[in-house]
């Protein structure tokens, strides 16, 4: 069977999505494309100066600290499940924990000050704010492998790096993966603090709609925040069934 | 030792120790073990005496903390773990498929490793797969999780002979698969191995599956120290103490039964008949002969009825038509233990020996068995004395 055709198979929640998030896109467009609008509203929803490179910037804010939490969660996941360092698992897991209780608002800030009001500060935090589920889904992700599968395979006289590329990482796959897809839906959301150190995004277009009190405008920023998270989610769902080993 | 260059054991455990850190007794304490070509060894014993332990040693699963293992007259106790496992087949009880690879591609996993030819992997699973009864068309593409457990068992066995091992490890590999697939299974496995000559070591806690599976049997108590390490006809004659009595437990006597066979039995005369002699003559040679039942026979000496004293007053019908059916029939290949279930069913309490056109050979009764009995105990002993002459290492009686 195709892959394409596997992939429907059972999973018709995953078609339905993408069908009401771009309904839902057109009746934004329509409403706010035919509603009267007055300077600051027009200035403010302007697509081609003002909401799409805001919408590009918030991709970008989003995919660059979720790579980043890639880079550096699943290694480090891998590393404190090995049994030379699982001594330090507990206290990794307390630090990230911790990044994420604190405020973000206030970790952005902090930030800010030290590093400077740039994008790369906005990366940095958010990269911060969302190790934790792919870190602690990386590590549970490769503890529930079953042991007698790993005992067979080095009894085999498998390496352990064999193993574990072989084994225990295709088997972690389908629980690290909902860890990556819960850090790109609180980036999403994250990056619409990112304008507070002028990091930019659709944050821009909410805060000026509050400021002003452009009900319209608010709603608009907040509308598409909305539907990027349920674009990526959804995105995130369908690498989830296609990268799921088969046989699992 | 007496071991000659030409009978060198395949795998020799020469005191080796395992100690966990932080435990004061040893899990396996001083283990001097030879395991010869071509033979399955059981290492059978109670929970935590070790004997999953020291097959781990074997293949380095678990590092030893003393002693020296010989493999094929290497000593391998300091080289790569790895490329070692490789050479050695290791099954485990919960076969550990890998469930996101299809059955032939964990068919493949050692010839992957030891990065054969594609080819050469392919003609090798498909090979195997029939071999252990699983046909390749059908289940070289399923996934483990599609298979019973039975059958996933086999693959985990096909997988252990992937590159053709000369040694097999096995850890209890049919302890949780259901009592008539395990028979099934022990079968195919004795069949197979009749064919393919692996030395084999096998570990199981029930005595039962070690006497029917191992050419020898070691019996261990805590430590992995051996209590017994023998043929299991001789641990079942001669158990040499209490906690070997213990754990070969009640119906041994019986259990040793089933390594003898009726053609080696010396059978005394009984007292027999042709279906068309007389009452009268009948109840002379009934008379003249010590037992209380005569057996009667049609024209080509195919045992017919069994009669008595009281049957013999009925002389208004033929012989063939008095007493008692004879049902209890053996070949001389079979075992003492289904001779002895068949004279239990018989009305004289003896069985017939026939041959394949069913004459009559001979009559077992009960003395023969108990002859046999004693006679296998006396051997045993002798076995055991001789030994302790000789001081051998392992398996002595203290």
């Amino acid at each position: 069977m195709a892959p394409g055709l596997r992939l429907l198979r059972g999973n018709v929640g995953l078609m339905v999505a993408p069908v009401v998030i771009a309904i839902a896109g057109v009746l934004l467009a329509v409403r706010v494309g035919g509603a009267e609008k007055d300077f600051s509203e027009a200035s403010a929803l302007q697509w081609s100066e003002r909401l799409w490179p805001q919408l590009r910037r918030h991709i970008e804010l989003t995919m660059w600290s979720t790579f980043w939490v890639l880079i550096i969660a699943i290694p480090l996941g891998i590393l404190l499940t090995r049994p030379r360092l699982k001594f330090l698992a507990g206290p990794v897991l307390t630090v990230a924990n911790s990044g994420q209780a604190i405020p973000a608002y206030g970790l952005l800030v902090l930030l800010a000050a030290w590093l400077g009001t740039t994008f790369s500060t906005a990366v940095i935090a958010f990269t911060i704010f969302a190790i934790l589920p792919v870190l602690r889904n990386t590590m549970v992700g490769l503890d529930q492998v079953d042991k007698s599968v790993i005992e067979a395979g080095r009894g085999m006289g498998m390496s352990r790096r064999r193993a574990l590329v072989s084994i225990e990482l295709p088997l972690a796959v389908p629980v690290i993966l909902a860890g990556v897809r819960t850090a790109l839906v609180i980036n999403v959301g994250m990056a619409a603090l990112a304008f507070l150190i002028g990091g930019g995004g659709l944050g821009e277009t909410i805060n000026s709609g509050l400021k002003l009190q452009r009900d319209l405008t608010t709603f608009t920023g907040a509308a598409m925040v909305a539907l990027l998270a349920l674009t990526v989610d959804w995105i995130a769902a369908v690498a989830e069934r296609v990268l799921r080993p088969r046989g699992l | 030792m007496n071991q000659s260059d030409t009978t060198e054991p395949m795998i020799r455990l020469d005191r080796v120790s395992k100690v966990y850190p932080g435990q004061s007794s040893p899990a396996v304490a001083e283990l001097s073990l030879d395991i010869a070509r071509g033979e399955v060894l059981v290492l059978v014993g109670p929970s935590g005496c070790g004997k999953s332990t020291t097959l781990r040693l074997i293949n380095r699963m678990i590092e030893p903390s003393n002693g020296r293992i010989i493999f094929d007259g290497e000593d391998v106790t300091g080289v790569n773990p790895d490329l070692l496992r490789r050479r050695i087949g290791y099954v485990i009880q919960q076969i550990g498929l890998f469930p996101h690879m299809t059955i032939a591609d964990n068919v493949a996993t050692v010839p992957r490793l030891l990065g054969w030819k594609k080819d050469k992997i392919r003609a090798r699973v498909d090979e195997l797969l029939d071999m252990v009864g699983l046909e390749p068309n059908v289940y070289r593409d399923r996934y483990p999780k599609e298979l019973s457990g039975g059958q996933a068992q086999r693959c985990g066995v096909a997988r252990a002979l992937g590159a053709d091992p000369e040694v097999l490890l096995m850890d209890e590999p049919f302890g949780a698969i259901d009592p008539i697939t395990r028979d099934r299974l022990q079968n195919e496995f004795l069949r197979l191995q009749s064919e393919l000559k692996k030395t084999i070591v096998f570990v199981t806690h029930d005595i039962d599956e070690a006497m029917k599976m191992g050419d020898r049997i070691a019996i261990l108590k805590e430590s992995s120290q051996i209590a017994q390490l023998d043929k299991p006809e001789h641990i079942l004659a001669y158990p040499v103490d209490d906690f070997v009595d213990d754990f070969i437990g009640s119906g041994s006597t019986l259990k040793g039964l089933s390594f003898e066979r009726v053609r080696d039995l010396e059978l005394s005369p009984y007292p027999m008949i042709r279906h068309n002699a007389g009452h009268a003559q009948a109840r002379r040679v009934l008379d003249e002969a010590p037992q209380r039942w005569l057996l009667v026979l049609d024209d080509m000496d195919r045992p017919l009825r069994w009669v008595n004293d009281s049957h013999l007053d009925r002389t208004d019908r033929p012989l063939r038509d008095l007493g008692h059916p004879v049902r209890a029939k053996v070949e001389p290949n079979a075992t003492l233990h289904d001779t002895l279930e068949a004279m239990l069913t018989s009305m004289a309490g003896c069985a017939c020996v026939i041959d394949k056109r069913g004459s009559l050979q001979g009559v077992v009764e009960i003395e023969a068995l108990t002859d046999v009995i004693r006679r296998l105990r006396a051997n045993a002993r002798k076995h055991y004395e001789d030994e302790n002459g000789q001081s051998q290492p392992t398996g002595t009686p203290s």
